[in-house]
C-alpha cells in the first residue's frame, strides 16, 4: 500500500483535531481534539521514518507521546481543578485572563 | 591603594537607605535618626571631598577607575571637578535638611499605626536612595555610569512623587490621590522619554568610539584625551545627532520650554521636602550633565546649537515668569518661577563666558538653596492651612511674624536681592551673556523685573493685609522649622557677601570646559583697568 | 582712618541685626540702640570729615579694600570703598539726617508695639545708603541701591495690615525694579566695554569709548536715577509710599533715598559729559518732572501727598542741574542737601501735625493750628520759607544758582530749562503757600475720628521737636553757610569738576535773582487770594478738569493700570491657558494617542481560548504558505 495514503489519513487526522480544538467548547472534548493532532503528526512522523528509511521519526514520535503524556497530567488536572470552581468545563467561561 | 572617597560618598546614602528601610515598623522615630545620621555623614564625607580637591590641580581629582563591563567598555570611573565639587556639596547639604523638614510628612495615619504598614521607613529610605544615586551622577566620569543613574533615580523619584502628598487637599483626598498619581506617572514618562533618546546617542556614542579608536568606550576622560590628540574626529552630522540625543534628556530634566510641563505637576502634588528634592537637587543633573556631557564630548555640535538654545532659554525665562505671576496655587507658582531660574542656568552655560558657565555653576547651588528656604518655609505654611491656593491665606505675617520674615527672606533670594547668593549668580550669567549677546542678555534682564512681581505679589497676598478668617490660631514656626530654616537663610546671606571660597572653586572646572569648547571670553573694547590692578 | 569707613557702615548694620533677630527682649530698650548706632555712624563721620578738611582738596579722598567679592575671569568685583567730597557730603547728610529722624521716631512710634522692628528696619537703611554712597565700583553700588529698596519696601510697608500700606511697598519696589534693570544693564556695558565696573578707571576713560556707548550707559543710568529718585516716568510711586509711617516719608521719600539717582548722576559726571544727547535726556526728565511733581503737589488734600509731589518737583530741579554737566553738579548737590534740612524738617512737621490730630491726613480739615503747635508752626514755617526761596534762606541760594545755570546753558535750551524752572518756582511758592494756610491759619474745621472723638491738638514730646528745631536751623543757615566764599563750590570742584558759566545777553545775575524773588512773590500772592482770604471749604470743590487730573497724579496710575496691570493680568491668564492647553496639551494629546491605540490593540486579548487558538492557526498557516511560496520562488 502506498504509504501517502497514510499521509493523507494523517492530515485529516490533524485537520479534524484543529476543527475540534475551534469549535467545541467542552474542555475535555478540546483536550482530546489537542491528541487527536499530536497523533496525526504521530502517524505523519512514523510514516516519513518509513518512506526515508531511517529511523528519526519514529524516535521523535516516542518523544511526542512522552510530552502528551506528560500534557496529559497538567491539562487534566487544571480542567478538573477548574471544573471543581465553578462547575462548568466550558472554554468560554474561563476568560479571566483578558482585560 | 587609597581609600576610595568617592565611592564612600556615594555608597553611604545607599547603605542608609537599605538600614532605614530595615527598620521595624513600629520603630518609625528611629528610622527618622538614622536617616538623619546618615545624611549629615555624607555631608560630612562631601566635606571631605571639598576640602581634599585641590582647584589648581589636575581637571579630575580623587579619581577611582575600574573595569565594569570589559566587554563594552564600560568601567566605573569616577572622578570630580570643580562643578561637580560644588553641586556634591550641594545634594549633600540639602538633605538633611529636606529630611528634617519632611520629619512628619510620612507618618501613618492614626488608624494605619498598628497595621505592619512602614510608609515613614519608605519614605525616608527612598530620600537617601535618591541622594545616592544623584552624587553618583555627579561624580561618574563614565557616560554609561552615570547614564544609569540617571536614569535609576527615576523610580525612587516617582514613589516619592506618587505616594506621598499633602495630607490635605483643597479638592478633598480622593481627588488628591488621582492627580497625585497623574504627576507622578507624568514625571516618569516625560524623563523616561528623554532618558530612552539620550541612551541611543549613548550607544551612538559607544559605535563612534569604537569605530575610530579600535576599542569603544564610555570614558569622558579618555574620549577627551582622543579629542585633544586628534584620535578622535566625530563627523559633523553625527556629531550633531548625538548631542541632540543627550541634550534632550538634559533639557527635559532641566527643565527648558517646552519640555517642563511635568514639573509643575510634580512639584504641586507632592510634599514640600519633595518639591525640592525635584528642582534643588534631582533637576541640577540636567544642566550639570549639560555643561560636563554636551560641552565636552560635543564642542562643536554645542556652538551650532547655541542660538536655539538660547532663545529656549531666554523663552523659559520670560515664560516661566509670566506663568508664576498669573499662578493661583503657591506650589506651581513656584514651580513656574524655578523653570525661570532654569532658563538663567542654561543660558549661563551656552554664553560660552567664564562669567556665564561660573555664574550657572553658582545659580545650580545658588537656586538650590534659596528654593529650599522659600519652599519649605511654604511647607510649614500649606501643612498648618491645609490649602495650597494662594486665595485661602491672608494677613500672615500678623499670627505668624516668624513664618513671614523666613518666607519674605526667601522670596527675597529668589528675586535675586543684591547681598543674598542669586543676584552673584544671576548677575554673572546676565554679565557672561551680554557680553557674547547683548540683545538675549538685556531681554533676559527683564526677567529681574518680572522676579519681582511674582514674589511680592505672592507675599502681599499670603502675607499681608488683615487676617483671613481660620488664620487667626495659626502657630508661628516651632523650634524645629526653625532650626531647618536659619542655616539655609545664613547660607543665603553668607554666599552673597563672600563667594570666593566657591567661585575659587568652580573658576578652574569652567576654564577647562571652556577650553574643551574652544572659546575665550570677548575682550572689552576699551581695557581700562590698565596698570592699577 | 581707611578703617573708620567700613565702620559707618557696620554700626547700623550690626543694630538692623540685632534688632531683626534679638526677639522681645529688646523690645523696651531697643529703639534706643538703634539710635545710639545712628548718632554713632555721624560720630564716624564727623571724625572722617575733620580729617578730610586738614588735607589739600586734591588729596582728600579715602580709599579702603576690604576683600574681593566675585572673581570670575575678567570679572572682578570687590567690596572697596571710596570717601571722597561727594560722598563725605552725602555721609553727613545720611547719617546727621538719620539720627535726627531715630530720634524723633522714638516719640513718634512710642505706641506702635513694633517699634524694635521699625527701628531695625531703618538701621537697615542707613547701612545700606551709606554702602550705596561709599562704594568704590557699580556693583558694590547696586547692592546699596537695592538695599536701600529693601529698606523703602519694609518700611512703606510697615502697617503691613492695612492693604493700601501693602499694595504701595509693593508698587514702590516693583517700579524701583525697572529702575535697577537700568542700572544692571549699565553695569553690563561698562563692562564690555571698559573691562571693569569701579569708578576710577571707568570714569577716567570714560571719553576713550565712543559717543554712542557713552550714550547708552547714560541712558541706563537716567533710567535707574528715575526709579529710585520718582522722576517721570517711573514716579508713579512715591505719592503711594506716603502710606508708610512719617518719619519714613521724611528720611527715605525726602531727605536721602530718592536723591540717590542724583548722586548717580553726578558720581557719573564723566560718562554724562561725553554724552550730550544723554544729557539733554536727563534735562528734559528733570523738567518734566519738575512740572509734573508742583501741578501735583497744588492739588493734594493730603498733607503728606502734596509733599510728596513737591519732593519729585524739587528732586526735578536736580536732576535738571545734574543734566546741564559741570556747571550744574555742584549746584544740585547743594539743592540736595538743603532740601534734605528742609524736606525732612517739614515732613517732620507735617508727622508732628498728624501725631497732634489723630493721624488725620487731609488739610481740609485742618486749620487754624499754629497756636496749639507753636514749636511746629515755627519751624514747619521755616522750612517753608526756605523751600519757597524766601531770600538768604537755604532754599534762596540752592534754586538760584540752579535758575542762573539753566540760563546760562544758553540757546533755546538754556531758555526752555531756565523758565521752566522759574515757572517751576513759582508753584512752589503757591503750592506750599496753600499748605502752610489750610495747615495753621484759618478756621478750624476739624472733624471727629471713627471713634467719634474730636482732635485735641498738643505739641508732640521733646524727643520730636528737638529734630525739628535742628533742621529748621539746618535749612535757615544751610545755604548762606555754604555761600560764604563759595565754599560749598570749592569743596566738591575736585571731584565734580565746575565750570562758571556766562548768561547770555540781556540777562544778568542780579536778574535773574529779581525774577525767582518776584516769581515767588507771585505764587504766595495767588495762594493767599485763594486760600487765605476767603475760608477753605471743607470738602474739596470739584475744580477744572486739570485740578482733577492733578488729584489722580495727572492719570499717569490710570495709565499704568490699564496698560501694564491689566494688560500683564490679561497677558499672564492667557499664557497660563495657553500652556495648559497647548504646550501641556501636545504631550498629553501624545500620551492619548498612545494610549488610545493601545486600547484598540488591547480589544485582541478577549481572554477566549478559541480565539487565540485561531491565530494560532492562522500564523501558522501564514508561515508555512511563505515558507514554501520561498522556496517555490
Amino acid at each position: 500500500m502506498n504509504p501517502v495514503n497514510y499521509l493523507f489519513l494523517s492530515a485529516l487526522l490533524f485537520t479534524i483535531g484543529a476543527a475540534g480544538v475551534l469549535i467545541r467548547r467542552n474542555a475535555i472534548v478540546v483536550f482530546m481534539c489537542v491528541e487527536l493532532m499530536l497523533n496525526a503528526c504521530n502517524l505523519a512522523f512514523v510514516t516519513f521514518s518509513r518512506m526515508h528509511g531511517n529511523l528519526d521519526g519514529q524516535i521523535i514520535a516516542f518523544f511526542t507521546m512522552v510530552v502528551a503524556a506528560a500534557e496529559v497530567v497538567v491539562g487534566l488536572a487544571i480542567i478538573v481543578t477548574v471544573y471543581r470552581s465553578r462547575h462548568s468545563a466550558s472554554v468560554d467561561d474561563a476568560s479571566l485572563m483578558k482585560l | 591603594m587609597s581609600f576610595p572617597l568617592l565611592t564612600a560618598t556615594a555608597a553611604l546614602p545607599a547603605l542608609g537607605a537599605v538600614a532605614t528601610a530595615a527598620v521595624p515598623a513600629e520603630k518609625r522615630t528611629v528610622a527618622k535618626w538614622l536617616a538623619l545620621l546618615v545624611s549629615l555623614g555624607t555631608l560630612v564625607l562631601a566635606a571631605i571631598v571639598a576640602i581634599r580637591f585641590d582647584p589648581d590641580g589636575a581637571r579630575f581629582q580623587l579619581t577611582e577607575s575600574h573595569a565594569w563591563i570589559a566587554d563594552f567598555g564600560v568601567r566605573y570611573e569616577l572622578g570630580v571637578d570643580g562643578i561637580a565639587v560644588a553641586l556634591v556639596g550641594l545634594t549633600a547639604l540639602l538633605i538633611p535638611f529636606i529630611i528634617a523638614a519632611g520629619w512628619h510628612d510620612a507618618d501613618p495615619l492614626a488608624e494605619k499605626t498598628t497595621s505592619r504598614w512602614r510608609p515613614t521607613q519608605g519614605f525616608f529610605a527612598l530620600i537617601l536612595l535618591v541622594e545616592a544615586m544623584v552624587v553618583i551622577s555627579f561624580l561618574a566620569t563614565d557616560v554609561f555610569l552615570f547614564y544609569i543613574f540617571f536614569e535609576a533615580m527615576l523610580i525612587p523619584m516617582y514613589f516619592l512623587i506618587g505616594g506621598f502628598g499633602d495630607r490635605a487637599h483643597q479638592h478633598g483626598e480622593e481627588e488628591a490621590g488621582r492627580q497625585r498619581s497623574y504627576a507622578a506617572v507624568k514625571f516618569l514618562l516625560y524623563n523616561l522619554a528623554g532618558g530612552l533618546i539620550m541612551l541611543a546617542a549613548v550607544i551612538g556614542l559607544y559605535a563612534v568610539t569604537s569605530d575610530q579608536l579600535g576599542s569603544g568606550t564610555f570614558s569622558l576622560q579618555e574620549i577627551l584625551q582622543a579629542r585633544a590628540d586628534r584620535d578622535l574626529d566625530i563627523a559633523t552630522s553625527t556629531e550633531r545627532w548625538l548631542f541632540l540625543g543627550f541634550f534632550f534628556a538634559f533639557a527635559v530634566k532641566a527643565p527648558l520650554w517646552p519640555l517642563h510641563t511635568w514639573l509643575p505637576n510634580a512639584m504641586g502634588e507632592s510634599t514640600a521636602p519633595i518639591a525640592v528634592l525635584i528642582t534643588a537637587v534631582v533637576d541640577k543633573v540636567g544642566t550639570f550633565a549639560m555643561l560636563r556631557f554636551c560641552l565636552g564630548l560635543f564642542p562643536e555640535a554645542s556652538q551650532w546649537a547655541t542660538p536655539v538654545i538660547l532663545v529656549l532659554a531666554l523663552i523659559s525665562i520670560v515664560y516661566g515668569a509670566l506663568l508664576a505671576v498669573g499662578q493661583r496655587d503657591i506650589k506651581r507658582l513656584i514651580a513656574f518661577a524655578s523653570i525661570s531660574h532654569f532658563g538663567f542656568i542654561v543660558m549661563g552655560i551656552f554664553a560660552m563666558t567664564s562669567q556665564g558657565q561660573s555664574g550657572a555653576t553658582l545659580y545650580m547651588v545658588n537656586h538650590g538653596i534659596s528654593t529650599a528656604a522659600l519652599m519649605l518655609v511654604i511647607g510649614f505654611l500649606i501643612s498648618r492651612r491645609g490649602s495650597r491656593l494662594i486665595a485661602d491665606y491672608g494677613g500672615v505675617q500678623k499670627v505668624a511674624p516668624v513664618l513671614a520674615g523666613t518666607f519674605l527672606i526667601g522670596g527675597l533670594a529668589t528675586l535675586s536681592l543684591p547681598g543674598l547668593a542669586p543676584f552673584v549668580s544671576e548677575f554673572l550669567v546676565l554679565v557672561g551673556t551680554f557680553a557674547r549677546y547683548p540683545v538675549i542678555g538685556i531681554i533676559a534682564t527683564v526677567g529681574i523685573v518680572l522676579a519681582a512681581v511674582y514674589v511680592l505679589v505672592l507675599y502681599q497676598r499670603t502675607m499681608t493685609g488683615p487676617v483671613k478668617s481660620g488664620l487667626e490660631k495659626l502657630p508661628d514656626l516651632r523650634v524645629r522649622e526653625v532650626l531647618v530654616v536659619a542655616p539655609l537663610i545664613a547660607l543665603l546671606i553668607g554666599l552673597g557677601v563672600y563667594p570666593k571660597p566657591l567661585t575659587d572653586i568652580v573658576n578652574p572646572a569652567v576654564g577647562h570646559t571652556l577650553s574643551d569648547v574652544g572659546e575665550k571670553d570677548p575682550k572689552p573694547e576699551h581695557d581700562a583697568r590698565g596698570g592699577d590692578k | 582712618m581707611e578703617s573708620l569707613i567700613g565702620l559707618l557702615v557696620a554700626a547700623p548694620l550690626l543694630g538692623a541685626a540685632v534688632l531683626l533677630c534679638g526677639g522681645r527682649r529688646l523690645d523696651r530698650t531697643g529703639h534706643w540702640l538703634g539710635t545710639g548706632l545712628a548718632f554713632l555712624s555721624f560720630a564716624f563721620g564727623l571724625v572722617l570729615f575733620t580729617d578730610m578738611l586738614g588735607k589739600d582738596g586734591e588729596h582728600r579722598a579715602l580709599h579702603s579694600h576690604l576683600f574681593s567679592w566675585v572673581p570670575v575671569g575678567d570679572f572682578q568685583a570687590d567690596v572697596a570703598f571710596q570717601l571722597d567730597q561727594l560722598s563725605m557730603t552725602f555721609v553727613l547728610l545720611i547719617t546727621g539726617v538719620g539720627s535726627l529722624i531715630h530720634l524723633y521716631s522714638v516719640g513718634y512710634m512710642e505706641h506702635d508695639e513694633r517699634r524694635r522692628r521699625f527701628f531695625g528696619y531703618l538701621n537697615l537703611f542707613l547701612a545700606a545708603m551709606l554702602l550705596l554712597v561709599i562704594a568704590d565700583n557699580y556693583l558694590l553700588l547696586y547692592v546699596g541701591w537695592e538695599g536701600v529698596g529693601l529698606a523703602s519696601y519694609l518700611l512703606i510697608g510697615f502697617w503691613q495690615h492695612k492693604p493700601s500700606a501693602a499694595t504701595a511697598a509693593k508698587k514702590a519696589f516693583i517700579v524701583n525694579r525697572v529702575g535697577d534693570f537700568g542700572l544692571s544693564v549699565a553695569i553690563m556695558l561698562m563692562f564690555t566695554t571698559f573691562g571693569t565696573f569701579a569708578f576710577g578707571p571707568v570714569l577716567a576713560n570714560a571719553t576713550e569709548a565712543g559717543e554712542s556707548k557713552l550714550t547708552a550707559i547714560g541712558l541706563m543710568l537716567l533710567l535707574a536715577a528715575c526709579g529710585k529718585s520718582a522722576q517721570v516716568p517711573l514716579q508713579s510711586w512715591l505719592g503711594d509710599a506716603m502710606e508708610g509711617p512719617t518719619p519714613v516719608s521724611a528720611l527715605i521719600h525726602a531727605a536721602t533715598m530718592v536723591t540717590a539717582g542724583v548722586y548717580l548722576i553726578v558720581r557719573s559726571g564723566a560718562i554724562f559729559n561725553g554724552a550730550p544727547d544723554a544729557q539733554t535726556a536727563v534735562m528734559v526728565v528733570g523738567a518734566v518732572t519738575l512740572l509734573f511733581g508742583a501741578i501735583v503737589g497744588c492739588a493734594k488734600d493730603d498733607i503728606k501727598k502734596g509733599l510728596a509731589g513737591s519732593t519729585m518737583s524739587q528732586i526735578g530741579y536736580m536732576v535738571l542741574a545734574a543734566g546741564l554737566g559741570p556747571i550744574g553738579y555742584v549746584f544740585a548737590i547743594m539743592h540736595l542737601v538743603t532740601h534734605g534740612f528742609f524736606k525732612a524738617g517739614l515732613f517732620l512737621g507735617a508727622g508732628s501735625v498728624m501725631h497732634g490730630m489723630n493721624d488725620e491726613v487731609d488739610m481740609r480739615k485742618y486749620g487754624g493750628l499754629r497756636k496749639y503747635m507753636p514749636v511746629t508752626f515755627v519751624t514747619f514755617g521755616l522750612g517753608y520759607l526756605a523751600i519757597i526761596g524766601f531770600p538768604f534762606l537755604s532754599g534762596f541760594y540752592s534754586k538760584d544758582h540752579l535758575i542762573e545755570a539753566a540760563f546760562a546753558r544758553g540757546a533755546t535750551q538754556g531758555w526752555i530749562f531756565g523758565s521752566v524752572a522759574l515757572l517751576g518756582a513759582a508753584i512752589t511758592a503757591f503750592y506750599m503757600t496753600r499748605m502752610m494756610l489750610m495747615t495753621f491759619f484759618g478756621e478750624k474745621r476739624w472733624q471727629p475720628d471713627e471713634n467719634g472723638e474730636l482732635p485735641h491738638p498738643h505739641e508732640s514730646p521733646k524727643t520730636m521737636t528737638i529734630p525739628m528745631v535742628i533742621l529748621a536751623a539746618g535749612s535757615v543757615a544751610a545755604g548762606f553757610i555754604f555761600n560764604l566764599g563759595e565754599r560749598f563750590v570749592h569743596w566738591l570742584e575736585p571731584v565734580t569738576g565746575y565750570e562758571h558759566g556766562h548768561l547770555p545777553e540781556p540777562l544778568n545775575v542780579p536778574l535773574i535773582t529779581g525774577s525767582a524773588v518776584t516769581a515767588m512773590v507771585l505764587g504766595v500772592a495767588l495762594a493767599w487770594v485763594k486760600y487765605g482770604r476767603r475760608p477753605v471749604p471743607a470738602v474739596a470743590p470739584r475744580g477744572n478738569a486739570l485740578t482733577w487730573a492733578a488729584r489722580r497724579d495727572l492719570l499717569q496710575d490710570d495709565v499704568n493700570h490699564v496698560v501694564l496691570v491689566r494688560g500683564g493680568e490679561h497677558l499672564t491668564r492667557s499664557l497660563v491657558y495657553l500652556d495648559h492647553k497647548v504646550v501641556d496639551g501636545v504631550v498629553n494629546g501624545t500620551a492619548a494617542t498612545v494610549g488610545g491605540l493601545s486600547g484598540r490593540m488591547r480589544r485582541v486579548q478577549n481572554g477566549f481560548v478559541r480565539s487565540y487558538a485561531v491565530s494560532m492557526f492562522g500564523g501558522a498557516a501564514v508561515l508555512i504558505a511563505a515558507t514554501l511560496f520561498m522556496r517555490a520562488v
